[in-house]
């Protein structure tokens, strides 16, 4: 992985002691509240419903075991104990006290982090597969030029006061685990006809309040071009995006109001208009970046391995788990394993300080000391060897990590909601857990096999609730809590937004409802479809059959229990 | 009104004037609205004077003016509008050598990416000045002594330092 030099060390060590200067100033009346917010923001500090939070990058959701033991010390020494990690594969801690943030901030420096751009209206924390450099389908390795924009946007002079936040996603496999096509800048690494490497570029995609499926504004991009054409969609947004409505001030809104023709031809003139073997990196610079991605040094395996074959065959739960959660790698005698952070009951995402010194410890023996975040907020143990395969579960059953339900109902995303956020109008973690206990039985969750759910606690979808299998939107009507539910939402290279089944329903209602839509699905399936492939053949409609039936019971077992 | 450059507060040698008239009562380099600048120019050749505009205005309603002005003020509504920054760095790719000013409430934290952005001087409201007297501003313009973005700032960046060491070596 990606390790800084004398620069990139200066750059985040200034960064921390800019930071301190600023709440100095904070304090001493130089700044207001108004012109400290945005500041603070930039820095990842957010003021929430009861505390402040932290929101540390981590770099298209790569970490080794060093960073992982200095979060589980922060967590700790200045939080309580654990920490959480979000859909934009970085990790938050909800309780730190302002005064401690310098400390934190300087901590984190020591392991090569930072929270630079975790918030405000600038480009953010720049995502990845979670599978790079291990799946077979790839291109090309995604993560050098995730690194490479992580330095361009890196306090960026001209586009730190953007319109709005910017999220940049990249994947380089042909199926897309990165969302590229509802992040405001997707891209792609490709081949053209004559084999070069380049990138597809998607703008304009996007979830919160309205989503929208970016548009190619660029089928290929030459690899060297990369700086300078970025350049050039930002300067147009920067230039031309809304600032009147910050609910209209997404690029995906310039996009969706100019028109995708005319947003292509202010691009593509700008794009001629500057210089760009000026602004692009050198080639030895992505040379020099790319070298640290090179694949570590794996042994010489056979595919099968047959300690692993044993194992399986005399330890149905290892069985189970390594069916669930493991990962087809490219090198023979390795797979990636995904840790689902889903046991039942707990919140998605926490990570307990004791879990992620045993998780580095693991990481570090098993997986050449790196692991990776993923945006459905698990991790990922990239290079496993098959022969290890039952001491690494072990250790994560040790550490209460061993939850064998990657991609299952119960793997469910949540963003915080109202049991943190200031933003939320409705709980999110409880309905995860009401859900995951309702689906508990393995038996149960492997016959309805894959089907990711989504749940938002407000509008702005963190939960990314439009793209899930089922999505769940918590909203507050008439001072309740009221859930919408959509299906067939979808984030990969098949991206679509969910369809709403109906009315909202009440919190309770909830997993009766998913029940409800999963009867559906396994009456509709046909041979081994999964739940997602039965909602592009059926459509909606038979779903919203099926949620209506359901809503009709419930208003009769109401009306009964009332009489 | 405080005028800061990168050397510190100074003097403006220029006088605002919202309309025709007043400008052309005025001794000594002028500011006036881009819109009135042919007419100035017509009535005053060789005059030397400045445009002030918004930070919204298209680089190509500027362009013609910028073989004329010894000055162009690009007025920021709030200091969280990014947009005169892109503005600044159109006009200094137009190959416009004279005075950039930003005119508004920025703040100092901002005053490196200004300068990095084309900038040669910012004009603060006298309210943003007091509570952010001048060395507030020559501190924050220094706090960070690298950057990563090539074509800002007066320096190599960090991509054309790397570059240059891997050379030297």
């Amino acid at each position: 992985m990606y390790r800084y030099d004398e620069f990139d060390e200066r750059f985040v060590r200034e960064r921390v002691a800019q930071f301190r200067g600023q709440v100095e100033r904070r304090l001493d009346g130089s700044l207001s509240e108004d012109e400290f917010k945005p500041l603070r923001l930039k820095n990842g500090l957010y003021l929430q419903l009861h505390a402040y939070m932290l929101r540390i990058a981590v770099p298209y959701g790569t970490l080794n075991s060093a960073q992982l033991r200095m979060l589980a010390h922060i967590a700790e020494t200045y939080d309580k104990g654990y920490g959480h990690f979000t859909t934009r594969q970085n990790l938050q801690f909800n309780w730190p006290k302002l005064k401690d943030v310098p400390t934190i901030l300087e901590l984190l420096a020591d392991v090569e982090m930072h929270c630079i751009q975790t918030s405000g209206n600038c480009i953010r924390n720049v995502t990845s597969d979670q599978f790079a450099g291990v799946a077979k389908d790839e291109v090309e390795d995604p993560r050098p030029t995730a690194e490479l924009i992580r330095q361009w946007s890196s306090l960026h002079p001209e586009f730190v006061w953007l319109p709005r936040k910017f999220k940049i996603a990249v994947t380089g496999a042909e199926h897309d685990r990165a969302a590229i096509m509802v992040h405001d800048i997707g891209l792609k690494l490709k081949r053209n006809d004559q084999g070069a490497v380049g990138y597809e570029v998607i703008v304009g995609g996007g979830l919160g309040r309205t989503p929208m499926i970016g548009k190619v504004v660029r089928e290929f991009l030459p690899k060297d071009e990369l700086l300078a054409y970025l350049e050039a969609v930002m300067r147009v947004y920067n230039s031309e995006g809304r600032r009147d409505n910050k609910f209209k001030a997404r690029v995906k809104i310039l996009v969706h109001e100019t028109g995708e023709e005319e947003f292509r031809a202010r691009v593509e003139e700008e794009y001629a208009r500057l210089d760009g073997p000026t602004i692009n990196a050198p080639e030895e610079e992505v040379e020099r970046i790319a070298a640290y991605f090179a694949a570590p040094t794996y042994e010489t395996l056979p595919e099968a391995s047959q300690v692993l074959e044993q194992a399986r065959a005399i330890d149905p739960e290892f069985d189970r788990f390594v069916e669930q959660n493991s990962f087809e790698h490219k090198q023979p005698g390795y797979i990636a394993l995904t840790i689902a952070l889903k046991e039942i009951g707990a919140v998605p995402g926490d990570m307990s300080g004791d879990q992620m010194r045993a998780f580095a410890d693991i990481a570090e023996t098993y997986s050449f000391d790196e692991f990776r975040v993923t945006h459905s907020q698990n991790l990922v143990l990239p290079h496993v060897k098959k022969d290890d395969l039952p001491a690494v579960h072990a250790a994560l059953k040790a550490a209460g990590l061993a939850s064998a339900n990657a991609g299952l109902i119960t793997d469910i995303i949540a963003c915080p909601g109202l049991d943190y956020c200031a933003l939320a109008t409705a709980k999110s973690i409880p309905i995860a857990q009401a859900i995951a206990k309702t689906f508990a039985d393995q038996e149960r969750q492997k016959a309805i096999g894959e089907l990711p759910i989504k749940i938002s606690g407000c509008i702005n979808a963190c939960g990314h609730h439009h793209v899930g299998a089922i999505g769940i939107l918590g909203l507050e009507k008439g001072g309740r809590e009221n859930y919408q539910i959509t299906v067939g939402g979808d984030a990969t290279e098949h991206a679509a937004l969910g369809e709403r089944l109906g009315p909202g329903i009440d919190a309770e209602d909830v997993p009766a409802a998913i029940e409800a839509i999963v009867e559906t699905y396994l009456a509709e399936k046909q041979g081994s479809e999964s739940f997602m492939e039965t909602v592009r053949r059926t459509g909606a409609e038979p779903f919203k059959t099926g949620f209506t039936a359901f809503i009709e019971s419930r208003a009769v077992e109401s009306e009964a229990a009332q009489s | 009104m405080t005028l800061i450059t990168e050397a510190g507060a100074v003097e403006d040698r220029f006088t605002r004037a919202d309309t025709i008239d007043a400008a052309l009562a005025v001794d000594g380099p002028v500011l006036i609205p881009l819109a009135i600048a042919d007419e100035f120019a017509k009535a005053r050749a060789g005059t030397e004077f400045g445009v002030f505009l918004p930070g919204s205005t298209p680089i190509d309603d500027v362009k013609p003016q910028l073989g004329n002005v010894a000055l162009v003020a690009i007025e920021f509504p709030a200091f969280a509008d990014g947009r005169g920054f892109s503005l600044a760095k159109k006009i200094v790719r137009e190959g416009f050598s004279g005075t950039l000013r930003a005119s508004g409430p920025l703040i100092a934290d901002e005053f490196a990416d200004a300068l990095a952005c084309g900038f040669t001087e910012v004009e603060l409201p006298e309210t943003m000045a007091n509570r952010q007297p001048v060395q507030q501003w020559m501190a924050a313009k220094d706090t960070m002594t690298e950057h990563y973005q090539t074509g800002y700032g007066r320096g190599p960046s960090i991509l054309q330092k790397r570059l240059a060491a891997r050379k030297g070596a």
